[in-house]
């Protein structure tokens, strides 16, 4: 079919938001569906039922209404807190009510580094599962440039300790990288098997009498950063909202550039969406992987100097919660690219912040907004379904994200 | 009796294509129908339509005398139609007992195969119906003409009896292909109908009772093959006159531009594949590569293009030495390569067509400065190429794979023609297109030869080497068997050499033939 006919005519708003019509109906599906599950799960509306079975749907609205709102209220704020708080001109009192929306973006923060790393090595074609890994030995690091070298001035010893966190991860991605460059060993066992390591590492550096040990203490922790170190906050505490979320958007910005922009991400993508015509057009396979995967391991990197810097200002045993592993779903669910890959973090990080307050307020288990977060990622992973349930168009082919390459070669 | 098959003013609209427009067509008891039209007429849309993979938008389907619904190819198959796609669909490690069970399973005890019950019924319609195959065979140890068998064999044991061949002629060697015809002549005499789709003109005539001819979606015309000709078939198919034979004017050779020496090369498996061969080209002139598919083409061409590594050997473009030289080098060593699988190695289809314009210059100015892309110079030189290689595409911004596979080869033909090259490897350059960019390509790449550039041609297809070259080479087990010149030899000639008779044996087409023979 190779008539040239005119495209259908569309407002080009309606062209930009078109790719996020299918994400922002499978959020909007996994909140119907997580809402089915706080109704089974809330012990009001048991009681109800077993009480007044006429009073149960106002329990269930009640049940739901508590937990969204609850969730809604931890991640961003309280408009009507926030409002008083504008209104009354009090420092502190705004800076309370602005602090869920905040530390949300503190959450998000890593993310951003996390999903951006998984994300470039999708769009090489490569599925870094090491993620993980790589931010612990970036957080090492940089919490060792961090503590260790002391005296510098802030405007040095700030992107000093990012740095070592960024050459820490792409560190530790170069191994299976060139593994996987020069005999064909896959990047997922590969990538996986790092991971042990450095978790196992990690433990032997922070344990009792480890290297990294804070001195005087039993607990597997390493020594506060020097202040200089220190990321800086922007407003007194509790509020943690840090520089780093400035620079995530920074480096969102930068490997877009990188990708889509420059003769290098050219090369990456292609060898990401046909190895075989990359070789064909004279780009080296081996040297890309290797960029590919030393930059998305700098990425997952900059993601453990960054909760180090910005939020812990030091490193403690099993400090990161998986971001690298929910990072590979962020990822999918930004469709590798930075933009949405910023998105994604930014939902990743609403979502778990507002996990914290609905447990606490409306009581429902912390698991439920795991269970939400899988369904998006399910809705989003199986465009089919959100597809069919609300009658969308089939996207026209795009630039496909690669998951990973058969084995070997 | 009414017609087996009949189509009525069916249909088929994709967003912004007209793909079918009200297509009526009769498929008689006994007969056999040649659907011709080129890439993107829409004849296999029309057959998708019929088999039940795309519902029709309007239109109907009679089967003897009664409108049907086909929503399904259960459905298609329960109504006694059967389809053999271009690519076939089957598993490669199971037997072909297994792959013709495969969906129908004829079981034992109710849970068990019953592979015995389902071989001797192979058997019966191989014999039947002169389809020679080993039931217990693995597919992935046949060869292609066998598999195509194997999926005819599937349909009949479905109890089809309207078989659909989409393209059959595509991947089989000219024996083959005459054993294919063969087996149509057969299953026709049996009482089976056919819709036999192709764009290559004389198999229609060779085989079809009867032709319609597609062209836009549109049936423009039938046509009898007792008395019509291909330049009249292609007329229809393309819609204006067309030039079945490049004309070319005499070579007027200059200085060697790949110069191969005792070349030996290993094929994936580490067998030789290239077993010490020797060749020249020279600017001006095109030196055809003839042979049957396997016999050392490919790899020959990999290791030319730096895709493959040389074992032993020496090549020589301009002089220069390029053995196991990378692909880069050899690009900028003047040297452009229309590969032989354009979409494996050819193109990215997910970029846009601008994108695949400058595969491999996206790092030179202007399209480059440093390491930064200039998007607005890539478009430019997009456009223009897309304008002067005649690429029909909505846009520069289009993906490649969007375009029809012909427009897929001519953007691959304008981004390797229109850089300064002194060296041209094209490798299957019209396998699988239609009349109209059949004949362009083929333009194109003399107009190439006239400005002075070398050209190595590749092709299984005789009709095309004898069309442009100037001397041929014939390649058989991995070695060169014998170079001629093109003026001199005739396809019968070419086809004993190309299946291995040595060319001592073989009479000489003409008086006085020189055959340079090179061992």
């Amino acid at each position: 079919m190779t008539q040239a006919t005119a495209p259908v005519k569309t407002a080009r708003w309606q062209q930009a938001l078109q790719p996020l019509a299918a994400p922002a109906l499978a959020i909007f599906t996994a909140l119907v569906a997580g809402s089915v599950l706080i109704v089974i799960t809330d012990e009001g509306v048991l009681e109800a039922f077993r009480t007044a079975p006429a009073t149960a749907p106002g329990a269930m609205w009640r049940a739901i209404t508590t937990a969204y709102g609850s969730m809604f209220e931890g991640s961003l704020g309280n408009p009507a807190r926030i409002i008083a708080a504008l209104q009354s001109g009090d420092p502190k009192a705004i800076a309370e009510a602005f602090f869920p929306i905040t530390d949300s973006l503190v959450t998000a923060t890593p993310y951003i580094f996390a999903g951006l790393a998984v994300a470039v090595g999708f769009r090489a074609g490569l599925f870094n599962i090491g993620v993980e890994g790589q931010l612990f030995i970036g957080a090492i690091c940089s919490v060792w440039v961090g503590f260790a070298v002391k005296g510098l001035p802030a405007i040095l010893h700030i992107p000093l300790a990012m740095l070592a966190g960024a050459l820490g991860g792409a560190l530790w991605a170069f191994i299976p990288a060139i593994l996987k460059a020069k005999t064909g060993a896959h990047e997922v066992i590969n990538t996986i098997m790092m991971n042990y390591i450095a978790f196992r590492l990690s433990e032997w550096l922070l344990g009792d009498k480890g290297p990294l040990q804070r001195p005087g203490t039993a607990n597997p922790v390493s020594p506060f950063i020097e202040p200089s170190a220190e990321l800086p906050r922007f407003f007194p505490d509790p509020i943690r909202f840090h520089l780093g979320f400035f620079i995530a958007l920074g480096v969102a910005f930068l490997v877009w550039w990188f990708l889509f922009k420059t003769t290098w991400g050219f090369e990456v993508r292609t060898v990401g969406q046909n190895p075989n015509a990359a070789k064909y057009a004279g780009m080296s396979i081996t040297r890309n992987i290797v960029i590919a995967m030393c930059l998305s391991g700098a990425l997952a990197g900059l993601a453990g100097a960054n909760e180090v810097q910005g939020v812990n200002h030091n490193l403690a045993y099993a400090f990161s919660s998986g971001y690298g592993f929910d990072s590979i779903a962020l990822a999918l669910l930004g469709k590798s690219h930075p933009a949405g890959v910023v998105g994604a973090a930014l939902l990743f990080g609403t979502l778990r912040s507002g996990a914290t307050r609905m447990q606490n307020i409306a009581r429902i288990p912390v698991d439920i907004i795991d269970i939400i977060l899988a369904l998006v990622i399910a809705f989003i992973a199986a465009p089919a379904i959100i597809r069919f349930l609300y009658r969308l168009k089939t996207a026209g082919p795009g630039e496909g994200t690669v998951f990973t390459r058969g084995w070997g070669k | 009796m009414p017609p087996i098959l009949e189509l009525r003013g069916i249909t088929k609209r994709f967003p912004g294509v007209l793909a079918n427009d009200h297509i009526d067509l009769t498929l008689n008891q006994g007969e056999i129908l040649a659907l011709l039209g080129e890439n993107g007429a829409g004849k296999s849309t029309l057959m998708n339509v019929l088999y039940g993979l795309y519902p029709p938008d309007e239109g109907e389907i009679i089967v003897r005398g009664r409108p049907i619904k086909v929503h399904s190819p259960n459905d298609a198959i329960a109504a006694g139609i059967g389809m053999v796609h271009q690519h076939f669909m089957l598993v490669p490690v199971l037997t072909v007992t297994e792959n013709v069970m495969l969906g129908v399973e004829t079981l034992r005890g109710g849970v068990f195969l019953d592979r015995q019950k389902a071989a001797a019924r192979i058997r019966q319609i191989s014999e039947q119906f002169g389809l020679p195959v080993d039931p217990d065979a693995y597919i992935k140890d046949l060869p292609v003409g066998v598999q195509q068998r194997v999926e005819i064999i599937k349909l009949l044991y479905r109890n089809a009896d309207i078989l659909i061949l989409d393209e059959p002629t595509a991947v089989l060697t000219p024996q083959e292909v005459d054993d294919l015809f063969k087996v149509i002549r057969s299953l026709v005499a049996q009482g089976k109908s056919l819709i036999f789709i192709t764009h290559k003109l004389r198999e229609v005539l060779a085989v079809a009772d009867r032709i319609e001819v597609l062209r836009l979606g549109k049936v423009v015309g039938q046509a009898d093959p007792k008395t019509a000709t291909q330049a009249e078939l292609a007329s229809m198919m393309v819609g204006r006159a067309v030039e079945l034979i490049a004309h070319k004017t005499p070579a007027r050779p200059g200085e060697p531009v790949l110069q191969v020496q005792d070349l030996r090369v290993l094929d994936d498996r580490e067998n030789v594949a290239v077993d010490g061969v020797s060749l020249e080209v020279r600017a001006g002139e095109v030196l055809g590569v003839a042979g049957v598919q396997g016999n050392g083409q490919t790899e020959l061409v990999e290791a030319l293009t730096g895709l493959r590594p040389a074992l032993a050997g020496r090549i020589r473009v301009a002089g220069r030495d390029v053995t196991r030289a990378n692909p880069r080098r050899i690009t900028e060593s003047g040297v452009a390569h229309v590969p032989e699988d354009r979409q494996r190695d050819g193109l990215v289809l997910t970029y846009p067509v601008a994108d695949n314009m400058v595969l491999n210059t996206y790092y030179l100015p202007p399209f480059a400065q440093g390491v930064i892309i200039q998007q607005a110079a890539v478009d430019q030189a997009a456009a223009e190429r897309v304008k002067q290689f005649d690429v029909r595409t909505p846009g520069i911004g289009v993906n490649a794979g969007t375009l029809s596979g012909g427009n897929q080869q001519k953007v691959i033909v304008a981004r390797e023609l229109s850089r300064p090259i002194k060296l041209l490897i094209a490798s299957q350059p019209t396998r699988g297109l239609d009349v109209g960019s059949i004949e362009y390509i083929h333009g194109r790449i003399l107009a190439k030869r006239d400005e002075g550039c070398a050209v190595l041609l590749v092709s299984t297809e005789l009709d095309e080497i004898m069309a442009l070259s100037d001397r041929i080479a014939v390649m058989y087990r991995g070695k060169i068997v014998a170079v001629v010149e093109a003026a001199r030899v005739n396809k019968g000639y070419l086809g004993l050499l190309m299946a291995g008779v040595h060319p001592d044996q073989v009479a000489a087409p003409e008086q006085g033939e020189e055959v340079e023979a090179v061992f």
